[in-house]
């Protein structure tokens, strides 16, 4: 199960143990299945019908849209899309008489690496080559993270399922993909704003559809190199920040991004324990050190000790003979006065 | 609190069962299991605020982020003990492990609550691993760590029941498991930072850095010494008749955890100031995320730092066991700001996430049954004290 290039080091981690992707973890490049499919959106030619939003509800099976569809109020609020509501038009520039409003389309951008894939730790993301990312709720455990890593705010899920909750997002249609049908929000837009395709030659349409109108689009293919690319891609007249989308970004893929800093992991499991068995020998050895050098020191004061009382030892029986020497001369100084006093007497 | 030394084992406290701290907790237990019970027959939508935006909420934000780094001081003091040979923090050893082992647990129920299909939980190590998810290796680190702070909690069991044998051995494998936990930590405490490496555009830049799992592993360290002190202020009082070392000693070990802790912290605020830089977001600091970042960074990093330094230098543990309650508050504010308060902040729709009061009462029903089985196990097995059998041994 491919799902994707790696980042340069976090693959490594990974294809070390699922070896799914020869290539990640060397210098290799890996541009991405050939003649993978996409969709490009030329927001200067949508008038907010919300057609696609209705074809979408239809071929996914969902409940339809509650509201009329023509109902105006709707554009009041930005929306995002729901577990329901796998793609949503949105009105970003208020029109007036010269300029028409902006709408724009939001769903599952399809990203070219995708990040849910990468931050899914049961790999339920798959991207398949022909384009689209699929899901499998059949491995999801509802962790969510690929809900809070999406940039494009493109994943919903099921809060309302209490025992068999599922992301759901836009599957770029795989199934009708498949069967070499169109996906079903560019079947039934009626602008011909949703073009269906071979990504390389969609990039070349958008690209020809710059060159012919250069006043009437800005010279950007968002999605062409975002994060890594995306299969939606989108054409403006208006800056792509007035659209809600973050202008400017790398087009390092977020996978890469993301994964980068777990080749430190091995670093950490291969050097810790050479490190710390290390401190503790250290600390060890401090301890066998302090020790020898305490027995040391009381040896040392002992024989000090030892030294100094025979010296004490010695100076007393000397003093004692002194004063032995000493009492026997008096002794026989009196004693020889004490004759001598007899002998005058 | 005596100054008596202890050389026996301690009664376990006999109070009866209707005290008002039982009638409250059992109180908020009960509703925590009715709210968990509503969770799994009604679904996420009924119980929390969580959103299609906001997919992380308080218990991930609390029970997962917050949870993994205050129970840091189970690996901090333990390998400061029985790594460095820094002997005289050995009484507080026993208590950390503990909380960290009981921390890690609740981050497995917070888990259980939020997952959408949690009997999936083996599911990345039996069925489909995705290696290259941060997830992945958190996921693993932590079951692997609770494992680990599971064994580290044994003795103290075995001490209790008298089963010598089984004491010996797991006594025999306490270097192995401390270098074990630090390397799990070490890992999974930055890669919980790393989880939001993903988000660059949709995390604050403030917040966001490439260098957020350093930011958030050593912030955990010096939440896991704050959480020893605060930890020691309340089970020391609790457990009073159980102590048996000075009051001296224990006041030497808060300076000692207190300077750790300023140091912590002041390598912590140079890294945020070293990202600001780096990633030169100086004018950033002049909106209104910046004013917050400043008042986490300030109010919430530097000033405990400050006085932690002040409260070592000094030995006033008052001004000690101040800081070390900003620097919980402060970890907590960090992990929320990253996880949903600073997430999401250009997002297109005008949607923010404030807990619901049946997260807020999950998480404290959590907080309380940890707190409930911590009395427990300090009441009957030899956590607080040393056990008159196994004095001075591993």
């Amino acid at each position: 199960m491919t799902t994707t290039r790696r980042g340069f080091i976090g693959g490594a981690v990974g294809a070390a143990i699922t070896a799914t992707t020869s290539e990640a973890g060397t210098t290799k490049h890996f541009a991405g299945h050939p003649g993978r499919y996409g969709l490009l959106h030329d927001t200067t030619l949508c008038v907010g019908c919300r057609s696609c939003e209705v074809a979408c509800k239809e071929v996914s099976g969902l409940p339809p849209v509650e509201d009329p569809v023509d109902d105006p109020r709707v554009f009041d609020t930005v929306r995002r899309t729901t577990d329901t509501s796998l793609t949503v038009v949105n009105k970003y520039v208020e029109g007036s008489d010269d300029e028409p409003p902006v709408y724009r389309k939001l769903q599952c951008m399809h990203c070219n690496e995708p990040c849910c894939a990468t931050v899914c730790l049961v790999h339920a993301f798959e991207k398949t080559p022909e384009g689209p990312v699929v899901y499998h709720p059949e491995l999801c455990m509802g962790c969510r993270y690929c809900v809070m890593a999406c940039p494009y705010y493109a994943l919903a899920y099921e809060y309302e399922d209490p025992l068999a909750p599922k992301v759901m997002r836009c599957t770029m249609c795989y199934d009708r993909i498949k069967e070499g049908k169109v996906p079903g929000c560019a079947e039934a837009c009626p602008m011909g704003a949703i073009t269906f395709g071979v990504r390389e030659e969609l990039v070349k349409v958008a690209r020809e559809r710059i060159r012919k109108h250069p006043d009437r689009y800005v010279d950007h293919i968002f999605g062409e190199h975002e994060f890594g690319g995306t299969s939606w891609m989108i054409l403006a007249g208006t800056s792509f920040g007035e659209l809600g989308l973050d202008e400017g970004v790398t087009s390092e893929p977020l996978p890469a991004i993301a994964t980068s800093y777990l080749g430190v992991v091995p670093l950490v499991v291969t050097i810790y324990p050479g490190l710390l068995m290390g401190m503790y020998a250290f600390s060890k050895r401090h301890e066998a050190v302090a020790k020898a050098e305490r027995e040391d020191a009381v040896a040392e004061a002992v024989a000090d000790t030892e030294e100094e009382g025979r010296k004490k030892l010695e100076a007393a029986a000397e003093r004692a003979k002194k004063d032995k020497e000493r009492s026997v001369d008096m002794a026989v100084k009196k004693a020889l006065a004490e004759a001598q006093k007899g002998g005058d007497e | 609190m005596s100054d008596v030394i202890v050389d026996t084992v301690p009664e376990p406290v006999k109070t009866g069962w209707f005290t008002p701290f039982n009638f409250i907790a059992g109180i908020i237990l009960a509703g925590g299991a009715i709210i968990l019970g509503i969770r799994f027959t009604q679904g996420l939508a009924a119980t929390t605020n969580l959103s299609n935006t906001y997919p992380w909420g308080l218990w991930i934000g609390f029970d997962v982020m917050s949870g993994v780094a205050l129970a840091a001081g189970g690996f901090v003091t333990s390998t400061a003990v029985y790594l460095f040979g820094m002997k005289e923090y050995k009484p507080v050893v026993r208590a950390a492990l503990l909380t960290g082992f009981l921390g890690y647990f609740l981050v497995v129920l917070g888990l259980l609550a939020d997952l959408g299909r949690p009997w999936r939980l083996p599911y990345p190590f039996i069925k489909s691993p995705g290696p290259t998810s941060p997830l992945f290796e958190v996921s693993l680190c932590v079951a692997l760590y609770l494992t680990v702070l599971f064994i580290e909690t044994t003795p103290a069991v075995f001490e209790w029941l008298g089963l010598k044998k089984f004491r010996k051995v797991v006594g025999g494998m306490t270097i192995a498991l401390t270098i074990f936990g630090l390397i799990l930590s070490t890992m999974h405490q930055s890669t919980l930072g790393a989880m939001f490496m993903v988000a660059p555009t949709r995390l604050h830049p403030l917040w966001y850095s490439g260098h957020i799992p350093v930011h958030f592993f050593v912030s955990a360290v010096a939440a896991g010494l704050a959480m020893v002190i605060v930890e020691g202020m309340v089970s020391h009082r609790a457990f009073h008749h159980q102590i048996q070392i000075t009051q001296d000693h224990f006041r030497r070990i808060n300076f000692g955890l207190a300077k750790a802790a300023s140091v912590a912290l002041a390598i912590y605020f140079s890294i945020k100031v070293i990202a600001l830089a780096t990633e030169d977001e100086w004018h950033l600091l002049g909106t209104g995320w910046g004013a917050y970042w400043l008042l986490e960074v300030l109010g919430f990093v530097l000033l405990p730092c400050l006085l932690f330094a002040v409260g070592y230098r000094e030995r006033r543990l008052p001004v000690v066991r101040v800081a070390a309650v900003i620097t919980v508050i402060g970890i907590m504010l960090n992990r929320f700001n990253v996880t949903f308060i600073a997430f999401n902040w250009n997002n297109p729709t005008a949607e923010t996430y404030i807990p619901s009061w049946m997260e807020i009462w999950v998480t404290v029903a959590f907080i309380i049954f940890a707190v409930v089985v911590f009395r427990w196990i300090a009441n009957r097995m030899p956590i607080m004290y040393e056990h008159p059998d196994w004095k001075g041994v591993h």
